[in-house]
C-alpha cells in the first residue's frame, strides 16, 4: 500500500487531479454552509455579472451561480460514484459468470452485452428517464444500464484469462466450490483493472448526467451543473458566465477524475510507465 | 583458421538503476571465424542473448545500453560505425532469426513482401528479380509451393514453415553472418530437427558464419563446431565442440552437462504384478469451435480411443508433440474438463460417472503438478494458505492443516518458515516445489504431472525430477507424467504412452520403446531428438 | 475459392446475425412501452391526449392490447418488422416519414464528425507517438485530455460565443440560411458553412479518444517482436513506423470507432439541439418536451438499426485490413 502510494505520487498530473478532486469533495460536503440557503432562492437582480456582488454573478432569474455550482458538486459526484458501483454490481456479476462458466452461458450473456453495446446509449439513458419520469433514482439507473456493459466485458476477458491459469485448476483439483474460487480466488486477482475502469467510469457518469440534465431530464429538485447550463443557454449572447462557469465546474471535475484513474492504472502497472 | 569475421572484445551491456545486476554482459570476449556454428549457450539471465543482440545494436530497451568494450566486424568497429551504415549491415551482412516466428513477422503483410523488403532497401534490383530470387529461396528452404507461400500471410503457414521463411529472410542476401537466438525453441522435436538439419546444410552452402544461442545441450550437440558457455553474464568456458561436450574445464560447465537427461533409460525398478489403480479406457474429448450463431464449426478431435493402465507405484510417461491431445488427457483425468465419452476407474469406481457435485472424494485422490511456476500458484496468498486450502476444504482443521503444511515444506525441501510468504519471493524451481507440497497435502494415490519441468532451466530441472522421485518413493505413489521430452521421460518413466493427434500410436515398457520401437511415428520421435548421438559423459560430482 | 466469393459470404453471414440483434431490439422497445403507468395505447398515441379516441380503439385493436402479453409482443413486432413505427399526432404525421425527413442531416453531421475525428485522431495520434515525450506530445495528450474531460453541450455553447456571437464567422443554429434559397454550389457551401461547429464540437470528444487510443496502440505495436525483425532487415525508423507498425496500431481504432456509433447518435441529440440542427436528434429534442414517447422510440429504434448497419460496414472494411479474419 506504502509502495502503490509512492508510485502514484511520483505521476505529477495525477496528483493534480487528486487534489483538484478534493477540492471539488470538500466544495460539496462544504455547500450548506458556504451557501445555507435553497440554490434555487433569488438572491438578487438577473444577470450580474461576476465579482459586482456575486462571485460568479447571476443567472437569468437571479439566482447565485457560485451557490448552484457549490450545491452541484453534490449531487453530481453522488450520481457519478452510484451509478458507477450499480454499473459494476451488474457488470461483474454478468462478466464473471461469463468468463467462468463459458459455454453457452458465455454466449448468452455476451450477445445480451453486444446488444447493450449497440443501441445507442445516450439515447437509451433519455428514453428511461423520460418514461421512469426524471429523479435522482431514475438517472442513476439510467446511467447504470448503459453503463455495465464495459465492466462485464473487462471482467469477463480478466475471468477468461484467470480461469485457465493453472493456480485456479489447482483449486478446482482439489475440490473447492465454484463461488469459492469465483470471489476468493479469481476477483482479488482482477481487482486492479476493476478499480480504475470504476474510476473512469464515475467521470463518464458525471458526463451523461450532465448532458441529462442539460436536456432538462434532471431532477427538478436539485440544482445541477447540466441544468444550469441549459437554462442559461437563452441568454448566451447577454449572460456567458452563467453557462461558462457551471460547464468549468463539470470540466474540472472529470478532468480529475480522469487524472486519478489514469495514476492508477500507472501505479498498479508500473512495468507499462515510462515505455 | 584465418582471421575472424567478428570479434567481440570485453563486451559490457549494462542495466537500468534499480535492477538486480548492474550489468547484464560483463566483459565477455569472442571471435566468430567465417563457415562455423558457435554456439552460445547459456541459462536464463545469463545474458546470452543481449550479448547476440549487442553486436547489431538492437537493445530490448533504451535502458538496457553497451556501456564498454568494442564489436569489430572486418575492419569496423560496430560500436561506433553511423546509424546508416549499421542499418546497410543489418540484414545484408549480418541478419537474425528469432525464437518465435509467429510474432517475429508482421501479421498484416504477406510472407514474400516481407522478405522482399529485404532485397528492396539493400539492392536495386527490379520486382520481378526479386521475386524470382525469393521464391528460388523459398525452394531452398524446402517450403512446398514456393508461389503460394510468397502469397500468404504468416498465420496461415505452420510454426515450422514460418520459421523457414525467416530463414529464407535471414539468407537472402548471403550474410557473412547470421544470429540466430533460439531459432528451435518454439518449435516441436521432429520440427526442429528439421530446422536444424536445414540451417546446417545451408550454412556450409553459403559458407556463413552462425552464432547460435541456445540453452539446449542437445542442440549444441547436434550442431555446433565451437561452443561458448556463458553464465550471469559472463563467458565462463569457450571451446571446440567435442572438447566441450565431453571434456568440459569448468565446474559449472560439467554441472550443467552432467544436469542434461540422458537418452539410456534408467534401470528398471521391479515392477510387474502391483494392482491396477488407474484404468482408462475408450476415452474421447472433442473440441467444437465456434459460437451460438457459427453454424459450420469445426471439430478437433482431441482425445481418440485412448486406453490406458496405471498401477500402483508405476510411473507411466505421456508423450507427444503439440497438439497431440496429452494435456487434454491429464485434464480429462483430472476431471479438469469434461470427457465426451469412455471410462476411468479409480480402484474399480468410473468417476466419469460420479457427478460433478459429488467428486470431492475422488479429487484428493488424484492430485496435479502444474507446468508453469508463475501461474499455478495464486499471487495473493501466501505460501502457507495455498497449501493448507485444499486440507481444510476436505474437513482438516485449521491449526493441523498448518502444522502438516510445515512438514510438507520439509519434505519438499524447502524451510517451513517460507509459508510465511508470497509467492513472487520465490525462484522457478522454489515455486515448483512450492506447487508439490501443495500436491501431496491431500494425501493422493495418484500425481498427475503436466510437464512439471519443461518451464525451468536444466539444472533446476534436474533437481525437482529427482525430489519428484524421491516422494515418489517414499510415499509409493502413482505417477501420470505428461512431458514432450523424451530425455526426461527416458529417466522418470517406468512405461510410456506416444500420442499423436488424440491417439495413443505406442504403448510399453520404457526400455523396450526406446530400444525397439514399433510404431513409426515413435521412431520418428526418438531420431528427432537433439543430440542423440551424444552421451553426456557421466563426471564426477 | 476466391476470395471475393469468401468475402460475400462473409458478409452474408453477418447479415444473418443482424437479424437476431434487430429482433432483440424490437422487444426492448416493447418492454420500454410496459413500462410506464397506464395504457400502452397512451404511450402509443403520444401522451398528451391529442389522439381521437376512435384512433385509440383502432390502436388497441391493432396491437391486441386487450390479449395476453405476448400476444401483444407478436403484434408489436408485427408491426415494427413492416416499418409500421405508429403516427405522431403532435406532428400530424406518420413517425416513419417523420424520421426519413431528418434522417440525412443527421448523416451528413455523423459522417463529416468520424471522418474529423478518426482522420485528425489518428494523425494527432501519430505525431504524439513520433515524438514520445517531446513538447509536441506533451501538448497533443494535453489538449486530447481536456477534450475528453469536456461536455458537448458546454463546448458547442462556447463555440457559438465565440466564433459566432463574437466573431462572426459562423452561423450560431440551423442548417441553411432561411429564406436564402441558394442552389447547386452555393447550397453545398452554405450547408457546409453551417456544418463546421456542430462537426467540431461533436468530434472533440471521439477526436480525443482516438488521438490517446492511436498514441497509445503506436507504443504498443512498436515495442512488438516484429517491429525488432523490420529493425534486423535494416529498414530507416521511418518505414518501420509507416509500414509495418502504423497499420497494426489502426486495427483497435478502427474497432473502437465502430463500437463509438452508437454513442455518436446520442451525442447528436445533444449537438442538434445546441445548434438547431434539423436532424433525428433535434427530433428525438422536440419529441421529449412533447412527451411524445412513441416518436422516441422510433427514433430509438431506427438509430439502432443505423448502428447495427454500420457496424456491419465496419466489420467489412476491417476484413480487408486484417488478413486474420476468417472469412469462412
Amino acid at each position: 500500500m506504502k509502495e502503490f502510494w509512492k508510485r502514484f505520487s511520483r505521476n505529477r498530473s495525477a496528483v493534480a487531479g487528486l487534489l483538484i478532486l478534493i477540492a471539488v469533495i470538500l466544495l460539496a460536503i462544504l455547500a450548506p454552509i458556504l451557501y445555507p440557503e435553497d440554490p434555487f432562492s433569488l438572491v438578487g437582480l438577473p444577470m450580474v455579472e461576476p465579482f459586482e456582488g456575486f462571485l460568479l454573478g447571476t443567472d437569468i432569474l437571479g439566482r447565485n451561480v457560485a451557490a448552484g455550482i457549490a450545491h452541484g458538486a453534490k449531487v453530481s459526484l453522488l450520481i457519478g460514484l452510484f451509478a458507477t458501483l450499480v454499473a459494476m454490481l451488474i457488470g461483474i456479476l454478468i462478466g464473471a459468470a461469463a468468463g467462468y462458466y463459458g459455454g453457452w452461458i458465455d454466449d448468452a450473456l455476451m450477445r445480451l452485452t453486444e446488444l447493450f453495446q449497440t443501441i445507442p446509449s445516450f439515447l437509451f439513458a433519455i428514453l428511461l428517464v423520460a418514461i421512469m419520469t426524471p429523479s435522482i433514482e431514475s438517472i442513476v439507473i439510467a446511467i447504470a444500464v448503459v453503463s455495465w456493459p464495459t465492466v462485464a466485458r473487462l471482467v469477463r476477458g480478466e475471468f477468461l484469462a484467470l480461469r485457465k491459469r493453472e493456480f485456479v485448476e489447482a483449486c478446482v483439483g482439489v475440490g473447492m466450490s465454484d463461488w469459492r474460487i469465483i470471489t476468493l480466488q479469481i476477483l482479488p486477482n482482477c481487482l486492479s483493472p476493476i478499480i480504475v475502469t470504476g474510476s473512469l467510469m464515475v467521470a463518464t457518469a458525471i458526463l451523461i448526467e450532465s448532458g441529462l440534465s442539460f436536456l432538462g431530464l434532471g431532477d427538478p429538485n436539485v440544482m445541477s451543473w447540466g441544468f444550469m447550463v441549459g437554462a442559461g443557454r437563452t441568454v448566451l449572447r447577454s449572460a456567458w458566465w452563467v453557462c461558462a462557469f457551471p460547464g468549468i465546474a463539470i470540466l474540472l471535475t472529470v478532468l480529475a477524475i480522469n487524472l486519478v484513474g489514469e495514476g492508477l492504472n500507472d501505479a498498479f502497472n508500473p512495468r507499462l510507465r515510462n515505455r | 583458421m584465418g582471421s575472424p569475421i567478428l570479434e567481440i572484445r570485453d563486451l559490457q551491456v549494462s542495466l537500468p538503476a534499480g535492477s538486480d545486476r548492474t550489468h547484464a554482459v560483463e566483459g565477455v570476449s569472442l571471435r566468430l571465424e567465417p563457415n562455423e556454428i558457435l554456439c552460445l549457450v547459456g541459462e536464463s539471465g545469463s545474458g546470452k542473448s543481449l550479448t547476440a543482440r549487442a553486436i547489431v545494436g538492437l537493445m530490448p530497451s533504451p535502458h538496457v545500453r553497451i556501456s564498454g568494450g568494442h564489436i569489430r566486424f572486418g575492419d569496423e568497429d560496430l560500436r561506433s560505425v553511423s546509424a546508416a551504415r549499421m542499418r546497410q549491415i543489418r540484414g545484408s551482412e549480418i541478419s537474425m532469426i528469432f525464437q518465435e516466428p509467429m510474432t517475429a513477422l508482421n501479421p498484416l503483410m504477406t510472407i514474400g513482401n516481407q522478405i522482399d523488403e529485404v532485397i528492396q532497401v539493400h539492392t536495386k534490383l527490379s520486382r520481378k528479380q526479386r521475386v524470382e530470387r525469393i521464391v528460388e529461396l523459398l525452394r531452398d528452404v524446402q517450403l512446398p509451393d514456393p508461389a503460394a507461400i510468397f502469397g500468404a500471410y504468416p498465420h496461415q503457414l505452420s510454426g515450422g514453415q514460418r520459421q523457414r521463411a525467416m530463414i529464407a529472410m535471414a539468407l537472402l542476401l548471403e550474410p557473412k553472418i547470421v544470429i540466430a537466438d533460439e531459432p528451435t525453441t518454439a518449435l516441436d522435436v521432429t520440427t526442429q530437427a528439421q530446422i536444424l538439419s536445414l540451417l546446417k546444410t545451408l550454412q556450409a552452402k553459403h559458407h556463413t558464419g552462425i552464432l547460435f544461442i541456445t540453452h539446449d545441450f542437445g542442440v549444441v550437440a547436434e550442431i555446433a563446431d565451437r561452443i561458448a558457455v556463458m553464465r550471469m553474464g559472463e563467458l565462463v568456458e569457450v571451446g571446440e565442440a567435442a572438447q566441450i561436450l565431453n571434456a568440459p574445464q569448468h565446474p559449472y560447465t560439467q554441472s550443467l552437462i552432467a544436469a542434461v537427461p540422458s537418452l539410456v533409460p534408467r534401470k528398471p525398478r521391479p515392477a510387474g504384478d502391483a494392482p491396477v489403480l488407474l484404468e482408462v479406457q475408450g476415452l474421447n474429448k472433442a473440441y467444437h469451435s465456434g459460437g451460438l450463431f457459427a453454424r459450420k464449426g469445426r471439430n478437433v478431435r482431441a482425445v481418440k480411443d485412448v486406453a490406458l493402465k496405471l498401477r500402483r507405484g508405476e510411473t507411466l510417461g505421456v508423450v507427444g508433440e503439440s497438439g497431440s491431445g496429452k494435456s487434454t488427457m491429464a485434464r480429462l483425468i483430472t476431471r479438469l474438463t469434461e470427457a465426451d465419452g469412455g471410462q476411468i476407474r479409480l480402484d474399480g469406481t468410473d468417476i466419469l460417472a460420479v457427478p460433478r457435485k459429488r467428486m470431492r472424494p475422488y479429487r484428493k485422490r488424484v492430485q496435479m503438478v502444474f507446468q508453469d511456476p508463475y501461474a499455478s500458484l495464486n499471487p495473493r496468498y501466501k505460501v502457507g494458505r495455498l497449501i493448507a486450502e485444499g486440507m481444510i476444504i476436505h474437513g482438516v482443521e485449521r491449526r493441523a492443516a498448518y502444522e502438516r503444511v510445515h512438514e510438507l515444506l520439509e519434505l519438499v525441501g524447502l524451510d517451513a518458515r517460507v509459508a510465511e510468504r508470497y509467492p513472487h519471493e520465490f525462484s522457478g524451481g522454489q515455486r515448483q516445489r512450492i506447487g508439490v507440497a501443495r500436491a501431496l497435502a491431500l494425501d493422493p494415490e495418484i500425481l498427475v504431472a503436466d510437464e512439471p519441468v519443461s518451464a525451468l532451466d536444466v539444472s533446476v530441472q534436474a533437481q525437482v525430477l529427482q525430489l519428484l522421485a524421491d516422494i515418489r518413493d517414499r510415499l509409493n505413489l502413482s505417477m501420470l507424467f505428461i512431458t514432450h521430452d523424451l530425455r526426461v521421460a527416458a529417466q522418470v518413466c517406468d512405461s510410456i504412452a506416444v500420442m499423436r493427434r488424440g491417439e495413443i500410436v505406442e504403448f510399453g515398457p520404457t526400455e523396450q520403446v526406446f530400444a525397439d520401437p514399433r510404431h513409426d511415428y515413435t521412431r520418428e520421435l526418438l531420431d528427432s531428438v537433439p543430440g542423440k548421438g551424444w552421451n553426456a559423459p557421466r563426471l564426477a560430482g | 475459392m476466391s476470395m471475393a466469393a469468401n468475402r460475400l459470404r462473409y458478409v452474408a453471414r453477418r447479415l444473418l446475425q443482424a437479424i437476431p440483434i434487430i429482433l432483440a431490439i424490437i422487444v426492448l422497445n416493447f418492454l420500454l412501452l410496459q413500462l410506464p403507468e397506464g395504457d400502452a395505447a397512451d404511450v402509443l398515441a403520444g401522451e398528451a391526449g391529442s389522439a381521437t379516441p376512435e384512433y385509440m380503439a383502432q390502436l388497441r385493436a391493432k396491437f391486441g392490447l386487450d390479449e395476453p402479453l405476448h400476444i401483444q409482443l407478436l403484434a408489436y413486432v408485427k408491426n415494427i418488422v413492416q416499418l409500421d413505427l405508429g403516427y405522431s399526432f403532435r406532428n400530424n404525421m406518420p413517425v416513419l416519414d417523420l424520421i426519413l425527413d431528418r434522417l440525412m442531416p443527421t448523416l451528413l453531421l455523423m459522417v463529416s464528425t468520424i471522418l474529423l475525428a478518426v482522420g485528425v485522431g489518428v494523425l494527432l495520434g501519430l505525431f504524439a507517438a513520433m515524438g514520445l515525450n517531446s513538447w509536441r506530445d506533451n501538448l497533443i495528450s494535453i489538449f486530447a485530455l481536456v477534450s475528453y474531460a469536456t461536455p458537448l453541450f458546454w463546448v458547442g455553447l462556447m463555440l457559438i460565443v465565440v466564433f459566432s456571437i463574437n466573431l462572426g464567422w459562423f452561423p450560431t443554429s440551423g442548417m441553411e440560411t432561411i429564406g436564402a434559397f441558394y442552389e447547386g454550389w452555393d447550397r453545398v457551401l452554405d450547408i457546409a458553412h453551417h456544418l463546421v461547429l456542430p462537426t467540431i464540437t461533436l468530434s472533440l470528444f471521439y477526436l480525443a479518444l482516438y488521438t490517446r487510443l492511436m498514441r497509445a496502440s503506436m507504443l504498443e505495436q512498436s515495442g512488438m517482436d516484429y517491429v525488432t525483425t523490420a529493425r534486423a532487415k535494416g529498414l530507416t525508423e521511418r518505414r518501420i513506423t509507416f509500414k509495418h507498425i502504423l497499420r497494426n496500431a489502426l486495427l483497435p481504432v478502427l474497432t473502437m470507432a465502430g463500437v463509438q456509433v452508437g454513442s455518436l447518435i446520442g451525442g447528436s441529440v445533444i449537438v442538434e439541439s445546441v445548434f438547431g440542427w434539423p436532424g433525428l436528434g433535434m427530433l428525438a429534442f422536440k419529441a421529449l418536451f412533447a412527451r411524445d414517447l412513441n416518436l422516441l422510440l422510433g427514433i430509438f429504434f431506427l438509430s439502432a438499426c443505423l448502428v447495427v448497419i454500420v457496424n456491419l460496414i465496419v466489420d467489412i472494411v476491417y476484413s480487408f485490413l486484417d488478413p486474420r479474419i476468417e472469412m469462412r
